[in-house]
């Protein structure tokens, strides 16, 4: 039970930005509260994504800290790290890792997702086979392959391309399996995905799309369409869910029915990141978000809504309050040279424009514009994603121009000074 | 905190702030060396025209910083002054900042670059090079 | 056909700082600079180039410099380059030729044929930094004589005078001949100053209407914008009976200048040429010009100092002794050495008489048909600097009228090519993307920083010859003394030789 006389105790499970979020969240508020941080990891928190970056030697082990050295002592933070968290026990306001306990006022699940490996013959008895979110999976990676290594991934998703593109310069092959008919599904419609599927195959990279392992044999996976793809190297890159086991035990809404009758999982929040159980907030990719542009809530498995997320959570949890943030799904990365930004949904009437091999597609629905997919060639495109957050009447605006060249000035002159002026940002 | 605002009224779209804003983020001390390696506009500081009116927009150094909220590796970070810069080490090129922000003033530094961003000429004493040379006074450095 | 003139100057790039940002491009307004894509190369045409130096202004990797050409004539003393230039000139156009700003000939410039004096032992000189110097200039007409009232007071001004925190005032420039930019800059540095700025014919613009107490409104052959509101806007009324550029030549506003404001301003249809003829045609006397100076008076319940204006000619000492008998209270005194938005160019290089010997011909007369307490004086015409100021108030003027430093401190550089619209520095044109290019504020902190350190040195200058109010430097001809001048123009001048 919170004491008024003492200082507020926060726990915040998983050491991902959202907890991040939360720890500066909370010490703009609260200089004088305890936080703790409890982690499975070794480290102090990382840019996940980052992994990637670090196979492909765009950064290094001590750059990828998310803060820099001194950040928990100077947030005074304390940080647990290689516990796992057992159990929660919400009447005593208690979280349990083994014999020790942790006590809060407080308490952020910000324990993310983990990787889905499907139950695939032979997959146990594939000697190197890795999945690939977390530090320790790329740098057990890194020590598993080298220059004539063959690499099978599974996944053709941001993760599976992603992991593809780290692994590009250290392996001898790299052959990409996806259930679906195209590369990065999720963010990518037919046209701009064929794109970044030739572009890849150009690099030597190659693809067995629709179909799918159905056994793995001694250094080899058998595929549906009988296709039989030599490796040496594995790694399981279908999707992740989110690990919501911990606040499903002490009765956290942890599944949403979409209208379609198929259900969303994730913790379920509300505008203040607070779970139906008191005091329980819970963030990031554990969560289940509303997409703005979707106009639901679902899993957003986004990292900068995981770090705006735990912001709101820790605002809240420190008796602060804010306003409700529209989230919506933003993707930004390369593949091997060939850049890319989506946004939003694709839920609408395209509008494609195509020029020296760059793509560029809005998806425009109601008068609004709903989502874009930006292959190449792109500047300045965050003030589309801010007409998605923002729900802008595209009447109101000059979209012609705004497609073409992204500008301030394309939002008319009244909103320019709105931002630009004393009164903006 | 003092921040860059522009006076469209007086902007000429002469373009000059962002050579002096490629100029403040090479370092170098004498100005054509900035433009040695081929750099060119825009570093950060970028001029909009419509019809006869320009204006220069430059990142605000919000207070809800999306950049550095989305900002995948932790190379965008406020400093001591307000700030919203980039570590250049740190950045390893995503764009998701460009993604995120909502007045486009991030730019693209290349492929696998750090990307560019004012960074208030942090280097240069926090004297922005953009309203130092503004031939008509119409970026000025003020308090909110 | 075969073009005869070669250009006068040509631009140099430094191609090691170049870094073709383009600026130059974008800025020059005349099309000197252009870019082609296709070769990624700066390239020029010196034809076109003014030498105004906007483009090496603006130049960030400072890689420009303009040159005079050295392709040359065969020298002549006699005919000279820009003799046969202006003659090829009007043999293409047959017209009368152009030009702007002061003439640039080499006519002798009297002040700088005069030395100040300074006190030495005797008359010990004063430290202005620690004692009280005044330099508070009352324009207008001076009570004839002290008198005390019954009740032992001494009467309290019976006319009308300006007042002059610093004896120099900004000169008549037109809005139409100028922006509205650097007429607004005037205002306020005007106001700053406590000084006065004259808005010449072309009226006032109606946003400048809150300057008025610092405003002098002209009133001139054309009589553009002239109405009951404009005359009580000003804080006195000048007629323009002529100016030292071009003297006996009215003006010509051509209507490519006269938009949508300085149509509305000028109460002129849009378009149309502003001729200004070249007499008042109301006025053919002292009698007539007295005759306005009175309307004027009446117009403004003799509230205002009216101030006529004159050219500095042959016989302007008798001329200015009748307009002192007009009823004018100040009368303005331009040298040929003055500049202009516009003169025909053997005008302004050939008529009239330098402002000097104009002054001290003005002030010796009035002074011997003892009238000069009746009228201010204000001199203009190139004055250039503090120095130049001191003398002419030695010499006898209250005031000076400065118009070219002016627009020097705003970023002129005195290219001379006013008359062509296109002013790079956004001062001589009314293009609005050239307007645009003077920030007013700027310009009027320019202003004053200009006037106010003319002030300071007026004061160091006055202190060295022991004299700390400027009343007492008025008319004190033995501050002055001649070099290289003959006995004939130090007569005129009144003052005597060096070593004298």
């Amino acid at each position: 039970m919170k004491n008024t006389d003492k200082a507020a105790q926060y726990v915040i499970i998983g050491n991902g930005v959202a907890g991040i979020g939360a720890i500066e969240a909370i010490r703009k508020r609260d200089k004088e509260g305890k936080i703790t941080v409890i982690t499975d990891e070794k480290y102090p928190c990382y840019g996940r994504p980052l992994i990637s970056y670090y196979l492909e030697g765009m950064t290094t082990r001590d750059k990828m800290d998310y803060r820099p050295a001194g950040f928990y002592s100077a947030m005074n933070v304390s940080l647990v790290l290689g516990e796992r968290v057992d159990k929660i026990d919400a009447k005593a306001h208690k979280v349990m890792c083994g014999n020790k306990s942790y006590p809060y006022d407080k308490l952020l699940i910000a324990t993310g997702s983990s990787p889905v490996v499907p139950p695939t013959e032979g997959y146990d008895n594939v000697r190197k086979k890795f999945t690939f979110n977390k530090l320790d999976d790329a740098l057990a990676i890194e020590k598993a392959v080298d220059k004539s290594s063959r690499v099978l991934i599974i996944g053709a998703g941001l993760t599976g391309l992603k992991a593809a593109e780290g692994l590009y310069p250290r392996v001898g092959s790299i052959t990409v399996v996806d259930m679906a008919d195209r590369v990065l599904p999720a963010v990518m419609d037919a046209d701009a995905s064929a794109i970044i599927r030739k572009y890849l195959e150009g690099k030597g990279i190659k693809f067995y799309l629709s179909d799918c392992v159905s056994s793995y044999g001694d250094g080899f996976a058998t595929l549906r369409s009988g296709a039989e793809i030599d490796f040496d190297v594995l790694v399981t890159a279908v999707g992740v869910r989110p690990n919501t086991a911990l606040a499903a035990e002490i009765g956290c809404a942890v599944e949403r029915m979409t209208e379609s009758g198929r259900p969303f999982r994730g913790i379920v929040v509300g505008d203040d990141q607070m779970t139906n159980v008191k005091d329980v907030y819970a963030a990031g990719d554990c969560t289940l978000s509303y997409d703005v542009t979707f106009g639901n809530t679902r899993p957003l498995f986004i990292q900068p809504n995981a770090y705006m997320q735990g912001e709101t959570a820790g605002t809240f949890m420190s008796g602060g309050s804010r306003e409700k943030r529209n989230y919506l799904p933003v993707n930004a990365g390369g593949f091997l040279g060939l850049h890319i930004i989506t946004a939003g949904s694709y839920d609408g009437e395209p509008l494609t424009i195509e020029e020296n091999g760059s793509f560029h597609r809005f998806f425009v629905k109601d008068g609004k514009l709903r989502g874009f997919i930006q292959i190449g060639g792109y500047s300045r495109v965050g003030i589309l994603t801010d007409m998605i957050r923002r729900q802008t009447d595209i009447e109101s605006v000059d979209f012609a121009s705004l497609v073409r060249n992204p500008g301030l000035a394309a939002l008319g002159m009244d909103y320019v000074h709105s931002v630009l002026g004393k009164e903006g940002a | 905190m003092k921040r860059v605002y522009v006076k469209e009224e007086w902007c000429l779209g002469c373009r000059l702030c962002e050579y002096w804003c490629v100029y403040s983020g090479s370092g170098e001390k004498n100005f054509p060396f900035a433009f040695d390696g081929g750099a060119t506009p825009p570093a950060g500081m970028q001029v909009e025209e419509v019809g006869p009116i320009h204006f220069a927009v430059d990142c605000r150094h919000c207070d809800d910083p999306l950049c550095l909220k989305g900002c995948i590796s932790g190379a965008l970070y406020r400093d001591g002054y307000g700030a919203v810069r980039v570590d250049k080490t740190k950045c390893v090129g995503c764009h998701t900042c460009i993604a995120m922000c909502p007045y486009g003033c991030i730019v693209d530094g290349g492929d696998n670059k750090p990307i560019k961003k004012c960074q208030l000429c942090a280097g240069r004493d926090y004297t922005p090079q953009c309203v130092l040379h503004c031939p008509n006074e119409a970026i000025v450095f003020e308090e909110e | 056909m075969i073009d005869y003139i070669q250009p006068d100057y040509e631009v140099v790039r430094n191609k090691e700082l170049c870094i073709k940002c383009k600026v130059c491009v974008r800025q020059c307004a005349n099309k000197v600079h252009m870019y082609d894509e296709k070769r990624d190369v700066l390239y020029v045409d010196n034809s076109k180039c003014v030498n105004c130096h906007r483009c090496v202004t603006l130049c960030p990797a400072k890689a420009l410099k303009i040159v005079k050409t050295d392709h040359c004539f065969k020298p002549s003393a006699n005919y000279t380059e820009d003799i046969i230039k202006d003659i090829y000139r009007q043999a293409d156009t047959g017209g009368v030729l152009l030009s702007s700003m002061g003439t640039p000939k080499s006519y002798p410039v009297y002040w700088d044929k005069i030395l100040l004096n300074a006190s030495q032992v005797t008359n010990p000189s004063i430290d202005p930094l620690r004692e009280p110097m005044e330099i508070r200039t009352y324009l207008g007409k001076k009570p004839e004589e002290i008198r005390y009232l019954p009740d032992g007071s001494i009467e309290a001004e019976k006319y009308s005078n300006l007042e002059l925190k610093v004896p120099i005032m900004f000169s008549a420039m037109s809005y139409g001949s100028i922006s509205k930019n650097a007429h607004l800059a005037l205002a306020k540095a005007a106001e700053t100053l406590g000084t006065f700025y004259n808005t010449g014919e072309g009226g006032l613009h109606e946003d400048l209407y809150k300057y008025g107490p610092n405003t002098i409104v002209q009133v001139a052959s054309g009589r553009f914008g002239v109405h009951p509101a404009y005359l009580g806007a000003g804080a006195a009324i000048e007629i323009k009976i002529g100016q030292g550029a071009k003297p006996g030549i009215g003006g010509h506003l051509p209507g490519s200048k006269i938009g949508p404001e300085v149509s509305r301003t000028r109460m002129i249809p849009m378009g149309t040429d502003a001729i200004s003829p070249a007499p008042h045609h109301d006025i053919y006397s002292i009698e007539d010009l007295r005759q306005l100076v009175y309307s004027l008076k009446e117009a403004t319940d003799y509230k205002k100092p009216v101030i006529v204006k004159i050219a500095a000619v042959h016989n302007v000492a008798a001329i200015a002794s009748g307009i002192a008998r007009s009823g004018a209270d100040i009368i303005a005194i331009d040298g040929f050495r003055g500049g202009t938005g516009a003169a025909p160019t053997r005008i302004r290089d050939n008529v009239g008489i330098p402002i000097e010997l104009a002054l001290a011909a003005v002030d010796t007369r009035l002074r011997e048909e003892g009238i000069r307490n009746s009228v201010g004086i204000v001199v203009g015409g190139s004055v250039r600097t503090s120095g130049d100021v001191v003398k002419a108030i030695a010499l006898g003027a209250d005031a000076v009228y400065i118009a070219t430093p002016a627009l020097l401190a705003i970023g002129c550089h005195l290219c001379r090519s006013c008359h062509a619209g296109r002013c790079n520095w956004g001062i001589a044109t009314q293009v609005p993307e050239l307007v645009q290019r003077l920030n007013p504020e700027v310009a009027a902190r320019r202003l004053v920083n200009l006037v106010s350190a003319w002030a300071h040195e007026i004061k160091e200058i006055m202190g060295g010859m022991g004299i700390n109010s400027i009343e007492a430097l008025r008319g004190n001809r033995l501050m002055l003394r001649g070099v290289g001048m003959t006995q004939k123009e130090l007569d005129i001048l009144g003052i005597k030789h060096a070593g004298e």
